[in-house]
């Protein structure tokens, strides 16, 4: 067997070997040392101040009054662009529309990768095959193939979705496949040793394992998904108009406050699914893995 | 303990195993394991102990020699706990009964008796990595134990842990060894362990490994952890050393 065993102390043994081991054998739980949140807050709060301060200063100090629609200052972000309801709701229809083309994609590049994943898993040859087309897709420029896509897609919402698919494919297949063959070699034995069939061995070891592979994949996907379905809205306009629309428009007609807050937008939009994710992982694997993704 | 009449429950007939890099790794080695035997290899690292345990549960094909023994439920613990980060306690010991489809009700019964059996009561939901080393092979133990098998693989079980916690598990096995009524074929470089544990001691020399010599160990059952400080268990260690060194040369 080839894992590495990590002895670690045991605690001393109970004098009367009859009696089961006492609670304090076990060792000490996870580090529970939890810092308070001001000290977790504070810093990146200061941060925030002073790059609010730096955005004022380049607002006010660097741009003439003729420039300053380049960067309009916060204050007027927050008026024009959030504090007015018609453009918010404009904004945040775009950017429901925009999460559905993400969601999709993903939806979709969650079936098909691992599908591909599992294939590959199970057939060194089918992994061999696949491999090189596989990073090849994955080296293709997305901008370089979206003519491509509109010419046989169109230009609506299957373009977009496409986009987002294509984009977030590649880490779900690559980690979920890294997850379902990195499960231990022992615990293989322990099937084989048993006669457990193929179907058995997915499901009991080798899905199991993957879990915090496949969830660091979806992660980073979900996050590719909505710069695909961003980008596919650039340039597959026709249909629902997505917040790349509508980031496009305000560029167009120089409405810089409305450009900042649908930045801002798309931005916490990305976050968001990044935390979600991250949540959703703690909460499949959290309670076992030895490496919790923070 | 007397060897029975009835056919041995692990026979091997000139084992020989080459591995296809052409490493030789054991040469000619026939030897059985009966009920009530607890036979024990001792050998120098790399000496293919371990690959005898692989041949007798079937996780690799002997080159030439056959092995008789029945594979439907052999008990092989690891020199790991082998255990599955994502299960508790309780439902690793009662994976194998799972591959073996035993209805649910059933299997939680025979699981809890096989928890309590090795003293890990209490810890039926606490996930392997909030256990200590010695907690993990208990709990490993376990799940092996749930299949009452007749004959049990033990490949260096306890190397990894502590010799307080080492000595400790010894005397559960020997429990179990008891209570249990298998047959044992347990792998280790411990003299001791292997004087303290068995029945019978057979020394490995070097690769390729060819058993050099078969100590019976005369102490009866049940035995008393003061055993180890006895001139007699310490006289028949010191042979056994003197062998194993010979078989280093």
């Amino acid at each position: 067997m080839s894992t590495t065993v990590i002895p670690d102390a045991e605690p001393p043994v109970p004098p009367d070997p009859g009696t089961p081991l006492l609670p304090d054998d076990a060792p000490p739980a996870r580090s529970t040392k939890r810092e308070g949140l001001i000290p977790l807050l504070l810093p990146p709060f200061i941060l925030g101040l002073m790059a609010i301060g730096g955005w004022y200063f380049v607002s006010y100090v660097l741009l003439d009054k003729d420039r300053r629609f380049l960067l309009e200052p916060p204050h007027k972000v927050w008026s024009n662009g959030f504090a007015d309801t018609v453009q918010l709701k404009e904004m945040f229809s775009g950017l429901w529309s925009s999460s559905k083309v993400a969601l999709w994609g993903l939806s979709i590049a969650i079936v098909i990768g691992f599908a591909l994943a599992i294939i590959m898993s199970q057939s060194k040859l089918i992994e061999r095959a696949v491999f090189p087309y596989q990073v090849m897709l994955q080296a293709t420029p997305i901008l370089a193939i979206t003519p491509l896509i509109g010419f046989w897609f169109g230009y609506g919402f299957s373009s977009r979705v496409f986009i987002a698919t294509l984009i977030s494919l590649f880490p779900i297949v690559v980690n979920t496949l890294f997850g379902l063959t990195s499960a231990d070699q022992g615990m293989h034995d322990v099937l084989t040793l048993h006669n457990a069939s193929r179907l058995t061995r997915l499901r009991k070891v080798m899905f199991p394992s993957a879990l915090p592979a496949i969830f660091a994949g979806l992660r980073i996907s979900a996050g590719l998904s909505v710069i695909g379905a961003i980008v596919g809205d650039f340039f597959f306009g026709q249909g629902e108009v997505g917040i790349g629309q509508l980031l496009k428009r305000y560029a167009n007609r120089l409405e810089g406050e409305h450009l900042l807050a649908a930045v801002i937008l798309s931005c916490l939009l990305g976050v968001f699914v990044f935390v979600s994710f991250g949540w959703l992982n703690n909460r499949a694997v959290g309670r076992w893995a030895t490496v919790s993704r923070k | 303990m007397a060897t029975t009449t009835t056919a041995p429950t692990l026979s091997f007939q000139n084992i020989s195993m080459r591995f296809p890099d052409g490493t030789n790794a054991i040469s000619d080695v026939s030897f059985d394991v009966s009920k009530g035997e607890f036979v024990t290899v001792v050998g120098p690292s790399g000496c293919g102990k371990s690959t005898l345990l692989k041949i007798a549960s079937g996780l690799l094909s002997q080159t030439s020699g056959s092995v008789v023994v029945d594979r439907d439920k052999i008990g092989y613990v690891f020199q790991d706990a082998t255990l599955f980060p994502w299960r508790t306690v309780k439902r690793n010991v009662e994976l194998l009964l799972e591959l073996h489809k035993m209805p649910k009700a059933e299997r939680v019964t025979t699981a809890q008796r096989a928890i309590e059996l090795v003293g890990l009561k209490g810890f039926e939901h606490h996930y392997p990595r909030s256990l200590s080393g010695g907690m993990k092979m208990r709990a490993s133990l376990a799940r092996t134990l749930t299949l009452k098998p007749p004959l049990l693989l033990f490949d260096e079980p306890f190397g990894a842990v502590d010799e307080i916690t080492r000595e400790y598990l010894n005397e559960e096995t020997l429990k179990l060894f008891a209570q249990e009524q298998f047959a044992g074929l347990f792998i280790t470089h411990s003299i001791s362990e292997a004087v303290f544990l068995s029945t019978r001691v057979l020394v490995m020399s070097a690769r390729p490994g060819r058993i050099v010599a078969s100590y019976d160990v005369p102490f009866s059952y049940p035995r008393d952890p003061e055993l180890r400080f006895d001139p007699a268990f310490a006289e028949l260690a010191g042979h056994i050393n003197q062998s194993l060194r010979g078989a280093h040369a």
